[in-house]
């Protein structure tokens, strides 16, 4: 099914990198809106590169540039940067990530959401952020309710979750997708400098990971 | 931010002594370290608190320590490797050998964005 608009939300930039840049590549080839919200800019990043390329202070400009370059490199043209602090989200009032969201969801009307999966996703900010956009939905008429493809992460998830409902091989957008890893470059230097000289084997478990993005459908309750 | 040199860093933070600064502490293992069940993931984490300090002191060989004795009461940090004075505000932090920040303590006369 032809998307009318896909929203994604994550708290990090490079949160869509691994997971979900192919699929945003695919839709964004097949000429489908896609707004991407980016709830923090990552300002508690612990990696300031050796040589050093940021201190903590300007590590927010660094990652907000990054973040752009990803977007430029899957073709996103809407990034909304939603302005929360990195590793806050669960401390915040989840009535303001709610009405947040909300608005977005009001606005963009989407027939799809790309999250976190709730509870799946180790990084509190990750949770809190995917709960967050379940509990916006949760509370709009059944029949309003975007599809949502929710990402677990833990190493767990198909014992507890099961298999995906939904697997793409993105090998078609393989190229877009490493090079929107690769804007995220404070994140992923160690990982993007054996994708550039080689040493990565096309075989290798690592590869075959980001050629795969499985999301499972977030199941409403009623 | 470069290499501690703790007479020049002893200097500059001498001259933060009895002024009202905002300051940022931080200490993290990393959001992930959670993740290792045989790991206690730890972080604190300050931005912009107020504090007035009568004397500061920088020790040890490398990493650093610092301390800082307040009207009632001490704060410290250890682990320190790299400094950065820029605008007038003293950036500190730890690194370790890939570069990723553990420990980070910084003083300024103007709140942190």
């Amino acid at each position: 099914m032809m998307e009318k608009q896909v929203l994604v939300v994550f708290p990090h930039p490079d949160d869509e990198a691994f997971g979900t840049a192919g699929l945003i590549t695919k839709f964004v080839n097949e000429g489908v809106p896609v707004t991407y919200a980016c709830a923090t800019l990552g300002e508690m990043g612990r990696n300031m590169g050796n040589p050093f390329f940021a201190t903590r202070e300007t590590l927010p400009e660094v990652r907000k540039k990054e973040l752009q370059d990803a977007c430029n490199a899957m073709g996103v043209k809407d990034l909304r940067m939603l302005g929360f602090r990195d590793k806050t989200l669960e401390f915040e009032d989840p009535e303001l990530l709610v009405s947040t969201i909300g608005k977005l969801v009001d606005e963009l009307k989407p027939s799809l959401i790309i999250t976190f999966y709730p509870e799946y996703g180790i990084h509190p900010d990750h949770d809190a952020c995917s709960a967050a956009v379940i509990e916006t939905l949760k509370r709009m008429p059944k029949e309003d309710r975007p599809t949502v493809y929710a990402l677990p992460i833990t190493p767990d998830r198909e014992a507890v979750l099961g298999k995906p409902d939904k697997v793409f091989d993105v090998t078609d957008v393989l190229e877009t997708k490493i090079k929107t890893i690769e804007a995220h470059r404070s994140q992923t230097e160690a990982m993007v400098a054996r994708l550039e000289d080689g040493s990565m084997d096309p075989n290798s478990e690592m590869m075959s990971f980001i050629k795969k993005e499985s999301f499972w459908i977030y199941p409403f309750d009623e | 931010m470069k290499p501690i040199q703790i007479e020049k860093v002893q200097e500059i933070l001498e001259t933060f002594e009895n002024k009202e600064l905002y300051f940022h502490l931080e200490t993290t293992s990393g959001a992930y370290a959670a993740q290792d069940k045989d790991k206690l993931a730890v972080g604190a984490y300050i931005r912009n608190g107020s504090i007035k300090f009568t004397n500061v002191k920088m020790a040890g060989s490398g990493p650093f320590r610092v301390g800082f004795k307040l009207n009632d009461g001490w704060m410290y940090a250890e682990g320190l490797t790299d400094y950065q004075l820029d605008d007038g505000r003293l950036l500190m932090a730890g690194h370790d050998s890939s570069g990723r920040l553990a420990v980070a303590v910084q003083l300024s006369y103007t709140p942190f964005d």
